[in-house]
């Protein structure tokens, strides 16, 4: 196998034996996103030379016998949503298109510290607010199992960069099921940890009380290595959870026998793809197979998830987007020509003597917000700010944002009583494979139900992953999601780790022309 | 009508920053006076990913505060944003309390030692903490076309208080706020330096007005920009007239117009409209999901009660009842802060004459300050080594002026009353000495004794000035009492 | 029920956006159906549901009060996009 065909944990294996060292590997990476990238179009920058020199240190600590880190010369791939401290930060948004963070995100320094090789920027929906990787600002990163279709949103770089083997790890953030849903898409492994396991400290936010952030690679064993490291506790995030972190890969070995699965009577309902069906279906078989035991379960309140998400995520999401309004950081109109767009219009409302109209015009700091906002935001950004902006005003408030708040608790509940029966819920990713670039483009409520089996897990604050499960007809790959109790990531890896014991499609690789 | 034929109705709002070393949500100093945009980091900056963690000592000295208001403490609270775009704001939203704050439903009593003003309890709606914005700043007349911006401020604790509308007079008001002042500086939360913007005071002012339909009320008007308790006063008594003149004008009632905000203009004693927000104040509060509530028990509360420590009330209520001071005199002693209280304290107990005592400290130590522009804490003349020269005056052995030069020379030595007494050769007189020296007196001042004859005792007085020269040492008091006695015989 | 363009253009101006005719036509349209998408949620009696702002159940997060470093100030206006030595600049502030 050529490097790019294996996985995190056999590299890292490698480099640890000696037998690759991390300026190879990480010259290997740069050939094929060099070769490859400009079709997928996963980044929107990569740090070669920096990549390079990161490389040589820990080559260079290796071979003097110091001791390194569990990630050491490993190159990972960062959505560029999380702050890296000089580089270069943008949120997949014009808005911050020269932005550079003066601190690292603590998951960056994790990772640092762990003597990862972090090489390149990953592609996002703008402030990861998407489902395909189509909102970007800069350009739609492509399916590497068919350039025409989306890799799903909202982490779309991240999980597209590891499925046409670019990069070995990566990480996304995950609000609504922004790494579970590219993971599937893209057939690699992605894994978003309950709330408060992972510190969003640097992490630039969309919506605090949702946003997670989580690793992508090509088998669940992967994401505990990266969990390993970027968990954990973080003063600088008053709602990480201070428990203990566990050994995520020795746990991938605990026995399972009677594991408990949950199936979700409302899960296999109308609007779910055929070919998704079966694969999850046959999943569940081999599931069986081990030992599973499968458990009718139902969450009643599922299917108001989706609605919920999208009264919730854009009301926190219009309060957190209000920082960039151009006094700051981040973009800023052209002031020469604003102030000389409100003397004319001044001057048009004065020589028709509309008084009126004239107290309504803006002043030049409210035109300059305006105008920067208009200008630094894209489409779907700006809805969302308009739909969290109407929900939380005045008479709106009890109706829509607090009535989300209190039916969040129900689906939790449903959540709780589940796990009174199960221990893990499986189920699909998504209703469907990929679909194509711009197919959904003129239709945001459609766009926003793709997100219909993942937008419980972030309400309710608990685990969930995605494994390959399956490959279309057509193709395209299938991802089976499976969902644990807050703080469960041990068993929720370990059962994904015992299905990729007893099959292969998460070793299933595009063929990238 | 004349101009008490209506009530002034006052309640305020004072933000207070509390008395922390670092801001209330990040590491930065909250030191005053630094230059612009040197005490900002990520966090207080809005930086995009960055996230608030609760200063624990900034809940500790709000709540210490809400339990010396008589407040209610919530034993859950939460933190809302407030939203709003204003360039001091960089997150465009404040950490604030909405519908939950830690406290509510206090009071605080004012009273007026003068007797202007019958002691009574006003009201206090809630306190809540929120982060403090930065500064703009804004030079006309310098022809600058844009507004620069220092957020070294961004981020500070406050404490924003809000009254009741108790108050019925601008003296009221401030009585409350000067009250209010010292209760904070007692409870060593605030420097309330208003100055330096440390402690800011809104107000809400309408009239109540009796008319033949009934009392009616007058729009309510919100008074920003009074720099000291003065002006406030002052912009209060202004506005009420303003109120009146204009109800009179218009008839304009409460609801009538949308609730307007006037700045107090000081150099040209006005009050002015100020010009409307750009929109409908719609701020959005919703709760911030980047902080967890806090909860407090009973046991907190206890334990942040039973550590206030005597507060100001108390404190007047217990020199009055332990000394016999009057309330003016207590009021004086404790206006001067816990410090000149302690000093006090030492004072009176060790001379043993509490009257005696107040009247020295008024008097002589405070004055001595001022001259020397100094605390308390700074005054090297220490209430123990005071109390001696007390002991002397209140057994007769100085007389008061001659106390004051010993006073003096104390207060810029570490010398004992008796070691300045014996370097001044204060000694006391013995009694035969002095009838010896008024026998004299008299004998050569005839007229006075006449004069003592027909009643008019007061003449003796000049005979001290005469006696002083023969002997500085002679107590006038005593000198008098024998020269009476002695011109009687004559 | 949906939204008025009146009401669009309103929130527009609370949200510091702003959108030509044509973008407001679309929006409202937009924002309607997603409005109306939500009202989903109005059949269930959530009387007695505690609101859940939090996935977390925790309280009382600290820091102690300890005095960082800030940052240098170049690197604090490094990212503004319009300054001077000292102050970030924006157009007059007037009032208030």
């Amino acid at each position: 196998m050529s490097v790019h065909e294996l996985s995190a944990s056999e590299l890292i294996a490698q480099l640890n034996a000696g037998e690759i060292t991390s300026t190879e590997l990480t010259r290997a990476c740069l050939d094929r996103i060099e070769r490859y990238d400009d079709r997928v179009q996963a980044f929107l920058q990569v740090g070669a030379e920096s990549a390079l020199e990161q490389a040589q240190a820990i080559d260079q600590k290796r071979k003097q016998k110091q001791p390194v880190g569990p990630l050491a010369g490993l190159p990972v791939g960062i959505k560029d949503l999380l702050c890296t401290q000089g580089v270069v930060t943008t949120c997949g948004s014009k808005m911050l298109e020269h932005f550079r963070p003066p601190y690292d995100a603590t998951v960056i320094a994790r990772l640092k510290q762990a003597d990862a090789v972090l090489l390149g920027r990953l592609n996002l929906d703008e402030f990861a607010m998407g489902g395909s990787c189509e909102n970007s600002a800069y350009f739609p990163t492509r399916n590497p199992w068919d350039l025409e279709r989306i890799p799903g949103g909202s982490s779309g770089g991240s999980a597209a960069a590891v499925a046409a083997g670019m990069l070995p790890l990566t990480l996304g953030t995950d609000t609504g099921g922004s790494i579970r849903l590219p993971a599937g898409l893209c057939g690699v492994t992605g894994l978003k940890p309950s709330y408060g396991r992972v510190s969003r400290y640097g992490l630039v936010a969309f919506a605090s009380s949702l946003d997670q952030i989580g690793p992508f690679g090509q088998t669940a064993e992967d994401c505990a290595l990266a969990l390993e490291v970027i968990a954990g506790h973080d003063p600088h995030d008053s709602t990480s959870v201070a428990q203990p972190v566990p050994a995520y890969r020795a746990a991938l070995r605990q026995p399972l026998e009677g594991l408990r699965l949950g199936i979700v009577r409302e899960h296999f309902g109308e609007g779910l793809d055929a070919e998704v069906e079966k694969a999850v279906r046959e999943a569940l078989r081999v599931y069986e197979s081990l030992g599973a035991k499968l458990v009718d379960i139902s969450l009643p309140h599922a299917k108001y998830g989706v609605a919920v998400y999208y009264l919730i995520a854009p009301c926190e999401a219009s309060s957190n987007l209000a920082r960039y309004d151009g006094a700051h950081y981040g973009h800023r109109t052209d002031e020469k020509a604003m102030h000389k767009q409100l003397a004319e219009e001044r001057a048009v409302l004065q020589a028709a003597g509309n008084e009126r109209g004239l107290g309504q015009l803006d002043s030049a700091l409210v035109r300059m917000y305006r105008a920067s906002r208009a200008e630094g935001f894209g489409a779907e950004v700006k809805r969302r700010i308009m739909l969290g902006t109407y929900a939380l005003s005045a008479g709106y408030y009890d109706a829509y944002y607090l009535k989300a708040l209190r039916v969040r608790r129900l689906i939790r509940q449903d959540f709780d009583e589940a796990f009174r029966q199960v221990d893990l819920i499986a189920g699909p990713v998504s209703a469907a494979p990929a679909f194509r670039i711009g197919e959904k483009a003129d239709d945001p409520l459609s766009m926003y139900l793709v997100d219909l089996y993942t937008v419980s897990a972030n309400l309710a604050g608990i685990a969930g992953i995605s494994v390959p499960c399956g490959i279309s007809q057509s193709g395209l790959p299938i991802g089976l999601q499976l969902q644990a109790p807050a703080f469960g990531e041990e068993k929720l890896l370990a059962g994904a780790h015992l299905y990729q014991q007893a099959t292969d499609w998460h070793r299933r690789r595009p063929q990238l022309p | 009508m004349s101009e008490t034929s209506y009530d002034i109705v006052i309640g305020l709002e004072i933000h207070v920053q509390l008395l922390t070393a670092s801001k209330l949500f990040c590491g930065c100093s909250t030191k005053f006076g630094a230059p612009p945009n040197t005490q900002t980091c990520p966090v207080c900056t809005g930086m995009p990913g960055s996230l608030p963690v609760m200063n624990r000592r900034a809940f500790e000295l709000g709540l210490r505060t809400a339990l010396a208001l008589n407040c209610q403490i919530a034993p859950f609270t939460k933190w809302d944003r407030k939203n709003y775009y204003y360039p001091d704001l960089p997150k465009g939203y404040q950490i604030s309390q909405f519908d939950l704050p830690f406290s509510s439903e206090g009071w605080l009593e004012i009273s007026d030692p003068k007797g202007k003003i019958e002691p009574r309890r006003i009201g206090i709606i809630r306190a809540h903490l929120e982060e403090d914005a930065g500064k703009s700043m804004h030079d006309e007349a310098a022809g600058q076309a844009d507004s620069r911006i220092d957020l070294n401020r961004t981020g500070t604790p406050l404490l924003e208080i809000v009254s009741k509308p108790d108050m019925r007079s601008p003296a009221e008001a401030k009585a409350f706020l000067t009250e209010l002042k010292l209760l904070l500086t007692y409870l060593e939360v605030s420097d309330c330096n208003m100055q330096e913007g440390s402690l800011r005071v809104d107000a809400n002012v309408n009239l109540h007005i009796p008319t033949p339909d009934g009392k009616i009320a007058t729009p309510i008007v919100e008074i920003k920009n009074m720099n000291s308790f003065r002006a406030v006063e002052r912009a209060l008594t202004y506005e009420a007239a303003r109120q009146y003149e204009v109800w009179q004008e218009t008839g304009q009632k409460i609801g009538d117009i949308p609730k307007q905000t006037r700045g107090w203009d000081d150099v040209a004693n006005i009050t002015r409209g100020q010009r409307h927000k750009e929109e409908s104040s719609d701020y959005r509060y919703f709760p911030d999901p980047d902080l967890v509530p806090v909860t407090v028990t009973e046991a907190t509360v206890a334990d942040a009660r039973a550590a206030l420590g005597e507060l100001p009330a108390a404190l007047r209520t217990r020199l009055e009842a332990t000394f016999g001071l009057t309330p003016y005199d207590s009021d004086v002693i404790v206006n001067q802060g816990k410090r000149g209280v302690e000093y006090f304290l030492e004072l009176a107990t060790h001379s043993g004459d509490g009257k005696l005592a107040s009247n020295w400290f008024q008097q002589d130590v405070l004055r001595t300050l001022t001259e020397q522009k100094i605390e308390i804490d700074q005054f090297g003349l220490r209430p123990e080594r005071l109390a001696g020269l007390l002991q002397k005056v209140r057994g007769k052995e100085i007389d008061t002026s001659r106390a004051r030069e010993v006073f003096a020379a104390m207060a810029t030595s570490q010398k004992s009353a008796a070691e300045v007494m014996a370097e001044l050769g204060i000694v006391q007189v013995d009694e035969s000495q002095l009838v010896e020296l008024c026998r004299e007196l008299l004998a050569a001042n005839p007229k006075i004794v006449a004069d003592i004859k027909e009643g008019r005792g007061k003449a003796a007085g000049a005979l001290i000035g005469q006696a002083k020269k023969k002997n500085p040492n002679v107590n006038p008091g005593r000198l008098m009492e024998i020269c009476l006695e002695l011109a009687q015989g004559m | 029920m949906g939204l008025t363009r009146d009401e669009v253009e309103k929130v527009s101006l609370l949200a510091r956006l702003q959108f030509t005719p044509a973008e407001l036509e679309r929006l409202t349209e937009q924002l309607g159906q997603i409005v109306d998408y939500v009202q989903l949620l109005a059949e269930l009696d959530t009387t007695h549901v505690e609101p859940m702002a939090h996935p977390v159940d925790i309280a009382n997060v600290f820091r102690p009060d300890e005095v960082r470093p800030s940052l240098p100030r170049d690197e604090v206006l490094a990212n503004a996009p319009h300054h001077d030595q000292e102050c970030y600049l924006v157009p007059a502030v007037l009032g208030d």
